[in-house]
Formats: structure tokens, C-alpha cells, sequence
């Protein structure tokens, strides 16, 4: 299986079908599959924060959320995920490319790269790191089954070697 | 008109509309005026009642109407962008511009110098109220989404207790208002 196809693949298997992006490079792959999917509500957002709100209203509202992002967004979520997610039980799928990991050619990635295992851990939010996109297949179907039934973000991390 | 009058007039208008609320004092007199099922009010996340408002008119049919702060807004500036963009034709995007921080103790916000309502007009927005003695709500409701309703309200927390329900009440009595009708 190709990697971005596995990531799309997961998604459709356990019936994701909202999901909010702010692009990475690569996430591109998985983002153009999700557009052209009709029986996804596809929405790009300016901010990733704002791309969590938008997936709670979306949960309230019977939906299946997930939210593609780079890792770096994740530092611009943490008080959205604690005081609304945390707060009120909520899931939500985060699949987010790992920048900063093994092979990263932009030093200036390497911060929150290093921080973002840290600040999902203190957020007390589980995460997996598949290498493989056999291991992302199921790894990211169990994901959103953890969410949903323990009402609990959970994090997917595809780091730099994954692609 | 304080904060708690403006939302009184509007809430007496509506029926089965669903309610996203912000956090502070707008939820505790939102509570205070009329608790429903159909609200939802918020404990956190200042800044993100106008994106749960977007994700939940996405989700499904029924009118959402968001009491959003100046302070909010200006926090999330961004989401007024993608509501323009995603056009929820459901959507009523309310914004109790008290031009301060109301539920911290009134400390200014930008929104005295920078007119909201201008900001909505220059992002695109294509149905815009605005109200600051009365509140008609009749025609913001028969207006086709996504609508920007701009209210000034005098400075002010009414006094009122804070709401005694948990987090997942608030949530599970919201959903099953959605989803089981
Ligand atoms: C991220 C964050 N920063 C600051 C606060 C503190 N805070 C809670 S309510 C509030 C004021 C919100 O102002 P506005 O949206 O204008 O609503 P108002 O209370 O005036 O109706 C602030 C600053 C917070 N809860 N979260
Ligand atoms: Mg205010």
C-alpha cells in the first residue's frame, strides 16, 4: 500500500467523514484524496485551533471528525484541546505529519518537532506512531474506535521516514 | 441594552434553533434567561464559539445561532474567513460587542477603534445586521445563511450565578437534542 493511500484508507474504513486541513507537505497526497471524496465534508481552515472547534460543532452534530495537520499545528491547539475536548469528552481522529523527526532537511522543524511527544503527553493525549502504511492501516482504524468510546482525542504521528 | 436584554430579545424569538453560547458571562445569563436543550454553552476555549457555530450548521440541517464576544472574535479572526468561504446557508453569527473583555472585568477591546461590521463587510459578508437600541430578529431569521449580526451592548455582567451543570451534561442533553430529532 502506498502511504498517503493507507492514511485515506484508514479514514474511509472507519467512516470518517468531516475532516478539517491545514496543509503539509506531506499531507498533500492525502489532503487532493479527501477533496475529491464526495462523502467527506472537506474543510480547510486558517488555523488549526479554529480546525478543532469546527470538528467539535461537527461531533455535536453527528459527524465523524478528523483533522489532517502538521505537528506544528498542534502547538497552536493546546488550550482548544484541553479546555474543550478534555473538558467535554470529545474525539476526534489527528492525523499529523511529524516534522523535525529522523531525515528532517529544515533544522528550524527540530523544536517543536522534539516538544510535540511532550505536549501530547501532557495533554494526556494517546498517540501512535505507525512507520508502516500496513502498520498506519490498522493502526488508524483502532484510533478512531479508542476516540469515539473513550471520548478522547487521539494522535497519529507520521514522521519524516513514514512517506 | 446590557449583554443579559439583548440576549433575552433574541432567545424569546427563537424556537427549535440550536444555541452555541460563549464562555463567561454570556453562557451564565444565557442559563439564567432561559436554559434548553438546545444550548450549548461553553466552559473554554474562548475564541472557538464561531467555529463549533460553522462545524455544527456543516453537520446537519438545522439553524445554529452563536452569541459570540468582540474579545472572542478578535481572538479567531481567521473563522469569519472560513465561514464566508463554506457559506452555511443555516448559520446566524451573533456578536454581543461590548467593546471590552466583559467576563474578565471590562478591560478594552480593540473593538473601539476597529468597527466589526466593517471587518464582516470587507471579509464579504453578504447578509449584515446591526442593532444597538432594539433587537428585530424576526428578519435575521428569514435571512439565508451564513448572517453576521453585529449588536452593541452597553459594558456590564448581569448578576447571576454560574451554571450548575457538568461538562458532559451540557454535551449529552445537546446531542441528544441534535441528533434525535
Ligand atoms: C485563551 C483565553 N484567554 C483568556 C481567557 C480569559 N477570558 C475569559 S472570558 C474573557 C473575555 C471574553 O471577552 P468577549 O468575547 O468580548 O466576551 P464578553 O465577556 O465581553 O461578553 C477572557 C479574556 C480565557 N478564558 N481563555
Ligand atoms: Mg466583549
Amino acid at each position: 500500500m502506498e502511504s498517503s493511500q493507507a492514511v485515506y484508507e484508514a479514514l474511509k474504513e472507519v467512516g470518517i467523514n468531516f475532516i478539517v486541513s491545514l496543509p503539509c507537505v506531506n499531507l498533500g497526497k492525502v489532503m487532493e484524496l479527501v477533496e475529491c471524496d464526495p462523502e467527506i465534508i472537506h474543510v480547510p481552515v486558517t488555523r488549526e485551533e479554529e480546525g478543532f472547534g469546527i470538528c467539535a460543532g461537527a461531533y455535536l452534530g453527528g459527524k465523524k471528525p478528523a483533522i489532517l495537520m502538521q505537528n506544528s499545528g498542534l502547538g497552536n491547539s493546546v488550550n482548544v484541546l484541553a479546555s474543550l475536548y478534555e473538558l467535554y469528552h470529545l474525539p476526534i481522529l489527528m492525523v499529523m505529519s511529524h516534522r523535525g523527526t529522523e531525515g528532517e532537511f529544515m533544522n528550524a522543524q527540530v523544536p517543536m518537532g522534539k516538544a510535540t511527544p511532550r505536549v501530547l503527553e501532557a495533554l494526556e493525549i494517546p498517540y501512535y506512531n505507525p512507520k508502516t502504511p500496513e502498520d498506519a492501516f490498522e493502526v488508524i482504524k483502532n484510533a478512531w474506535n479508542q476516540a469515539q468510546s473513550n471520548g478522547t482525542p487521539v494522535g497519529i504521528l507520521l514522521d519524516i521516514s513514514y512517506w | 441594552m446590557e449583554r443579559i436584554e439583548a440576549i433575552k430579545t433574541i432567545v424569546e424569538s427563537l424556537k427549535i434553533e440550536l444555541v452555541i453560547c460563549n464562555i463567561g458571562f454570556p453562557s451564565r445569563e444565557l442559563y439564567q434567561v432561559k436554559d434548553s436543550s438546545t444550548n450549548f454553552y461553553m466552559l473554554g476555549s474562548m475564541g472557538m464559539a464561531s467555529s463549533i457555530g460553522l462545524g455544527l450548521a456543516m453537520a446537519q440541517k438545522r439553524k445554529v445561532v452563536v452569541f459570540d464576544g468582540d474579545g472572542s472574535v478578535l481572538m479567531n479572526l481567521g473563522s469569519l474567513v472560513t465561514i464566508y468561504n463554506q457559506k452555511p446557508e443555516n448559520l446566524i453569527l451573533v456578536v454581543l460587542d461590548n467593546e471590552c473583555y466583559g467576563s474578565t472585568g471590562s478591560q478594552c477591546t480593540y473593538a473601539s477603534t476597529v468597527d466589526l461590521s466593517k471587518v464582516a463587510d470587507a471579509v464579504g459578508f453578504q447578509e449584515k445586521f446591526f442593532f444597538s437600541d432594539d433587537i428585530d430578529f424576526q428578519p435575521v431569521l428569514n435571512a439565508e445563511g451564513p448572517v453576521f449580526v453585529h449588536v452593541k451592548v452597553k459594558p456590564g455582567n448581569a448578576d447571576v450565578p454560574v451554571i450548575p451543570m457538568k461538562p458532559d451534561e451540557i454535551k449529552e442533553r445537546f446531542i441528544k437534542e441534535v441528533q434525535e430529532k
